[in-house]
């Protein structure tokens, strides 16, 4: 199997934030780090050209959103980060290595646009799925499902199978599978993409909080501005496709702590604001 | 606990089947009361002109209705009536103590057993196939073409071959009809899992990716699940291919015992009725055999907690 082979063939990977290129103003060293991506997915109409030119630089305990329209290239970023696709131009690093080595370090919980459960195993299976894998102890294992479970408000439902939960109820189970081994990365595609505004809210929070206190390193795909403003530290706005960056906006002076009212201040308004106005210039680009 | 709106409704349960087992009464009644009227009918026509000769030679009437009543009590048939292979089959079962020669059961349990083993080796044989086709390409390759080309073997050719080269090398009774009966089960098991195991969507794969788990660890928890539908299907084909394998295998043999000798014997005299209760006895053996393996999937969906349908 082809394991370490690609990781080998690359160079060796910059050990610190180095002043090569420009970077976020975080002094940090980059958790993750993209600096003129590309990819092309070869089909059979033709080249789809998903992601061009992107240069991004995410520090440690970052919260970072992407929003753009659909088919821009969101999902496509986050795999390739993830060592799911392989970008056919630029650099990625991740935690200082490449994507392939942070992938085998089990660097990163990733939280797909759909729940992926395993239809055969209960709730608690499914969230306990990754610690059979890394071959955490059994009386841990149960302990860890249990926490994350409440935590996302299944605690309930802990014996039952997918299919007797509703939609919001898997991506929750999902988002607990993602947690439940403490990955200091946190790769998200839309995972709240399929609830309702309350339990929507409540997750937000808890999201939060989670980040909060824990410092974990965010990457969150969203179709909402008010999401977007709310949960980040930085949004990245994205055009259509070709995908590109077209806007980065700081969000960092709503403070660490958001109540869920701080959506109706005006400083939070200005910054929705300039994010819907990025997505408006990227759609006008477009036609 | 913390418990949301959405998380207080209860889920859903499984709605009860009967109703649908009720509706199928009446179709499978029909089809087979429409299967014997068919039957009767051309055990009617078949036997129509040996009958009307014996009867006239004899200097018997013959008119419509004695000689449609002696076609269906004739010794040797063309054709047996359904009650004739009826009789013979009640006959063949409960005439005789179970380890008698002239017991159906006797017989029956000889091919059970040769196809049993047959199975077990083939399906064995043909998971493993498969699972070392899905993980090397190298084996696909390589092997696909002569797996393909084995299937293309005529059976009834090979099998006396097969048959007297095992016993020269001092391999005879059970083993040698097992062998060809795996050699035609192994292959729709090959082929079906092969599938089964391709069959788990991207995004489940991906998640075992961005777990890095090993290739066993993948298999285990991941591809065997999701191969179970494929694999329960090809069990399926796999046991009637196994019994016809074994059938087979006994015909030229001159082997003493086992369906397929019955029906070897039974042509030899000209005893079509004992015949027809020998194929009647396989299709039925076939049919248990088959139940058996539906009942073992429902089980294990049932184990597995896979909604059913
Ligand atoms: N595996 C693939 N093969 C070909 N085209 C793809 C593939 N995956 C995504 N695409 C295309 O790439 C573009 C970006 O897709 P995606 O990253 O899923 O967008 P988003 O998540 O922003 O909606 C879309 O036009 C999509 O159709
Ligand atoms: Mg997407």
């Amino acid at each position: 199997m082809p394991r370490a082979s690609a990781a080998a063939l690359r160079t060796v990977p910059p050990t610190d934030a180095d002043a090569t290129e420009d970077r976020a103003p975080e002094p940090a060293r980059a958790v993750v780090s993209v600096s003129d991506l590309s990819l092309t997915y070869e089909t059979a109409d033709g080249p789809v050209y998903a992601l061009s030119g992107v240069d991004l630089a995410i520090a440690a305990g970052e919260f970072v959103s992407f929003i753009g329209p659909s088919g821009c290239g969101k999902t496509t970023l986050l795999r390739c980060v993830a060592d799911l696709e392989q970008p056919t131009g630029g650099e990625l690093w991740v935690n200082g290595v490449s994507a392939e080595a942070a992938r085998l370090r089990r660097d990163y919980g990733f939280v797909f646009q759909a729940p992926a459960l395993y239809p055969w195993r209960t709730i608690e299976r499914n969230v306990a799925l990754p610690l059979e894998i890394f071959g955490v102890p059994k009386a841990e294992r149960r302990e860890r499902v249990r926490r994350y479970l409440d935590l996302v408000h299944l605690g309930g439902f802990a014996k039952k199978f997918p299919w007797q939960l509703s939609g919001g109820m898997q991506s929750r189970a999902s988002i607990a599978r993602a947690l439940c081994f403490d990955p200091q990365l946190l790769l998200m595609d839309e995972p709240f993409g399929a609830l309702d505004e309350i339990v929507r809210d409540h997750l937000n929070e808890q999201l939060l909080s989670l980040w909060r206190e824990t410092g974990k390193t965010v990457l969150f795909v969203t179709h909402s501005i008010p999401e977007a403003v709310y949960l980040s530290s930085r949004v990245v706005v994205m055009s259509p496709r070709p995908g590109r960056i077209i806007d980065v906006v700081d969000c960092s002076r709503l403070g660490r702590q958001r109540p869920l009212e701080i959506r109706e201040s005006p400083e939070f308004l200005a910054i929705a604001h300039r994010v819907r106005e990025g997505l408006r210039a990227g759609h006008a680009y477009d036609e | 606990m913390p418990m949301t709106s959405e998380a207080l409704a209860p889920p859903a349960r499984p709605v009860a089947r009967a109703t649908l087992a009720e509706g199928n009464a009446l179709p499978i009644a029909t089809v087979v009361l429409t299967i014997v009227i068919v039957w009767y009918l051309s055990a009617l026509l078949a036997n129509w002109t040996g009958t009307f000769d014996a009867l006239a030679r004899a200097g018997n009437p013959t008119d419509l209705q004695a000689v449609a009543t002696a076609t269906m009590q004739q010794e040797r048939p063309v054709v047996p009536a359904p009650h004739q292979v009826a009789a013979e089959l009640w006959k063949g079962v409960f005439g005789f103590a179970p380890s008698s020669k002239r017991s159906l059961l006797f017989h029956g349990w000889v091919t059970l057993s040769a196809t049993l083993l047959g199975f077990a080796i083939g399906a064995a044989l043909g998971i493993a196939l498969a699972i070392a086709i899905v993980h090397l390409r190298s084996v696909e390759a390589s092997i696909m073409p002569w797996i393909v080309a084995s299937q293309t073997v005529p059976i009834l050719a090979v099998a006396p071959i097969v048959i007297v080269a095992l016993g020269a090398v001092g391999i005879d009774g059970l083993m040698p009809k097992a062998l060809i009966a795996a050699y035609l089960c192994f292959f729709p098991v090959t082929v079906g899992m092969v599938k089964g195991l391709n069959a788990p969507d991207r995004m489940l794969r991906d998640l075992m990716r961005t777990y890095s788990a090993s290739q066993t660890g993948i298999l285990l928890r991941l591809r065997l699940p999701s191969a179970l539908p494929y694999l329960f299907a090809s069990l399926k084909i796999a046991l009637a291919a196994s019994l016809v394998g074994t059938i087979v295998a006994e015909l030229p043999t001159g082997a003493q015992a086992g369906l397929g000798a019955r029906l070897l014997a039974g042509s030899y005299y000209g005893q079509t009725v004992q015949i027809w209760a020998a194929l009647i006895g396989a299709a039925l053996l076939a049919a248990l055999l088959v139940q058996a393996v539906a009942l073992a999937e429902a089980a294990t969906y049932r184990a597995m907690g896979v909604r059913s349908r």
